[in-house]
């Protein structure tokens, strides 16, 4: 049995926001399956009672003084941008057209 | 010896004294670039000027009477991830060709305030992901020793700069073993230090709980050297540790381990290890007890779970992490065309701009953080996470330092592995450990395997905020390896054909 269907890798897709062609998905389920079977073995790791970690070191919330400080300026922030317009990012349309 | 053949410290010891000026040593590296790396390929971008200008910046501040460090007028190869703002910055990818990077990565800003002379930023494997550098957008890095075989990765072409003498030192970052692993198969010197010593800001994150930054140089105190003059607490990386930089220079000039504690990791050993590395590891277990060692066999059971658990905790941090290339604030965008929205607009540039690699990791993440998946992948792959930390935490109760081969084989041929990702992920076995509990860790060269004569690495793993002990472990290693050999083991690879000028 696989671990991953074809149709499951097609969903995480759309859920990684990837428009990947049907050649790139087959190609890529034979391998997510063949990744997904062999990480799976920390699934051998059954103790309940192991705490999680999630980070390396023991830290907790570190807070910074809430001041005022120098940042990018508007020029320097949208310098990269792929387009703009009056100091702002101009995105495609972010709703339906219905909507 | 030529200038490009001095070390870092030497070449810093030559620039203060006033031998050699800061411009004369970049303009003998920008020579070495262009002389070798059409074939190499280990830099993405070098703009010779701005080279130079840097140089001659270093040579008015000393001539200001400024105080500078010990690395003032050393040129360096920086790693592609980090941010500049005077070059472009990609992280290997498509996503972020041309990209130049509003502000300054801290270690970037302590390279520069320590008077190092940035030659140009080096080759990687796209956002880090990988252990050769053939996942890079802009082409394969070859390793100096062989330019058939990979420099490894993700900091390959750091490695393979160091390794060809383009530069004396180079960055790297290490969320896996991308430091130690390239470093081991190029017979050079590169170290991961404890999680939190050096600075996160303004690299581009790939697994934020992993990433550290750290250096490459061809002997270990120019590592060190290196490693303490951009380490340290950063108010702009909120993991960053509060403490002091442990006393890693003087570690490595220290360079002794007599009644010094060493452990074998008895689990890195046997199948899918090549004969060759076992030897020279075995080797330099029997010279570190004849240096005056305390060698015992540790047994560490859960490491065997930390590369699976691993390929689940790196994809869905970088799941998260890579969701900011969105196509809408930098980066690329495509197939805008005034009728497509900004969803449809930000899957097909992703789906444009990201390698192979990046989106199979993207989706296992994806899937590893999905309800109904979490539980029985993510949330194990933590338990794991914490029986590595209790692993680590016996190991150190009974000795000063871990040992292990940095690899399990030598540098492979290019294209061997570019379409299977589980024998790729193999490369990084050994180094995975230390990156899943922060711990310091470091690769020195220890010989060259039998069957291929490619170099051989030896890791060295200490306790969080340790760095100091694998600092000083590994210069006793390199102390008594070049007695035996007469000189470096890099004196050993082939001379690479310089093309005409």
């Amino acid at each position: 049995m696989s671990a991953i269907t074809r149709d499951e890798v097609a969903h995480l897709a759309r859920l990684s926001r990837l428009a990947l062609g049907e050649d790139e998905l087959d190609h890529l389920a034979a391998q997510l399956d063949q990744i997904i079977s062999a990480v799976a073995r920390v699934q051998e790791v059954t103790a309940e009672e192991i705490p999680p970690t999630s980070h390396a070191l023991p830290l907790t919330n570190v807070y910074r003084a809430d001041e005022v400080r120098p940042s990018l300026t508007p020029e320097q922030a949208l310098a990269g941008a792929p387009a703009a317009e009056e100091q702002r990012f101009r995105v495609p349309r972010i709703l339906d057209e219905e909507a | 010896m030529t200038l490009i053949k001095k070390s870092a410290a030497e070449l810093g010891a030559l620039i203060a004294s006033g031998e050699a000026s800061a411009v004369e040593v970049a303009q003998a590296h920008l020579e070495r670039v262009r002389a070798v790396d059409g074939q190499v390929h280990a830099f993405l971008h070098v703009d010779d000027e701005a080279v130079l200008a840097q140089a001659r910046r270093v040579d008015e501040r000393r001539a200001g009477g400024e105080e500078l460090g010990p690395l003032a007028g050393v040129p360096i190869a920086h790693k592609d991830v980090f941010t500049t703002t005077d070059m472009p910055t990609t992280a290997g990818s498509k996503i972020l060709e041309g990209w130049r990077p509003p502000y300054d990565a801290t270690v970037t800003a302590r390279l520069r305030k320590a008077g190092l002379v940035i030659l140009g930023k080096t080759n990687m494997d796209e956002f880090a992901m990988g252990s050769s550098t053939e996942n890079s957008a802009y082409g394969v890095t070859r390793n100096p020793w062989d330019l058939s075989r990979v420099p490894g990765g993700s900091s390959g072409g750091s490695s393979a700069a160091v390794a060809a003498y383009q530069a004396p030192l180079s960055t790297g970052t290490d969320t896996g073993g991308s430091i130690r692993q390239p470093a081991a198969v190029t017979g050079i010197v590169g170290t991961k230090p404890t999680y939190g010593g050096s600075s996160r800001y303004g690299i581009i994150a790939f697994a934020s709980s992993l990433d550290t930054p750290g250096p490459f140089a061809r002997n270990v105190l120019d590592a060190a050297l290196l490693h303490e003059a951009f380490s340290g607490h950063d108010v702009m990386d909120s993991t960053s540790i509060d403490r002091a930089v442990p006393p890693v220079v003087e570690a490595a000039r220290r360079a002794d381990v007599n009644g010094l504690r060493v452990g074998v990791v008895k689990e890195f050993a046997g199948e899918g290890y090549q004969a060759g590395v076992l030897n020279r590891f075995n080797e330099t277990v029997e010279l570190l007890e004849s240096l005056g060692a305390k060698v015992v066999e540790v047994g560490c059971p859960s490491f065997a779970y930390a590369l699976p658990a691993y390929y689940l905790i790196a994809p869905s941090e970088a799941s998260s992490n890579l969701a900011r290339f969105d196509a809408m604030r930098y980066g690329l965008r495509v197939a805008d065309d005034g009728t497509r929205s900004a969803e449809e607009i930000m899957a097909l540039t992703r789906a444009q701009g990201f390698g192979p690699e990046v989106k199979r990791r993207i989706m296992l993440g994806t899937y590893a953080l999905s309800s109904g998946y979490y539980d029985a992948y993510y949330g194990k792959a933590q338990q794991v996470r914490t029986l590595i930390a209790r692993d680590f935490d016996n190991a150190f109760e009974q000795v000063d330092v871990l040992v292990s081969p940095t690899t399990p084989t030598t540098a492979f041929p290019i294209g061997e592995r570019a379409d299977d990702p589980m024998a790729m992920y193999l490369a990084d076995l050994c180094t995975i450990p230390s990156n899943l509990t922060g711990n310091a860790a470091i690769s020195v060269p220890c010989g060259l395997a039998d069957e291929d004569g490619l170099p051989v690495g030896l890791q060295i793993m200490a306790p969080v905020l340790g760095d100091d002990r694998v600092y000083r472990v590994g210069a006793a290693v390199e102390k008594a390896l070049e007695d035996r050999w007469g000189g470096p083991l890099l004196a050993k690879a082939p001379e690479l054909a310089e093309a005409a000028k």
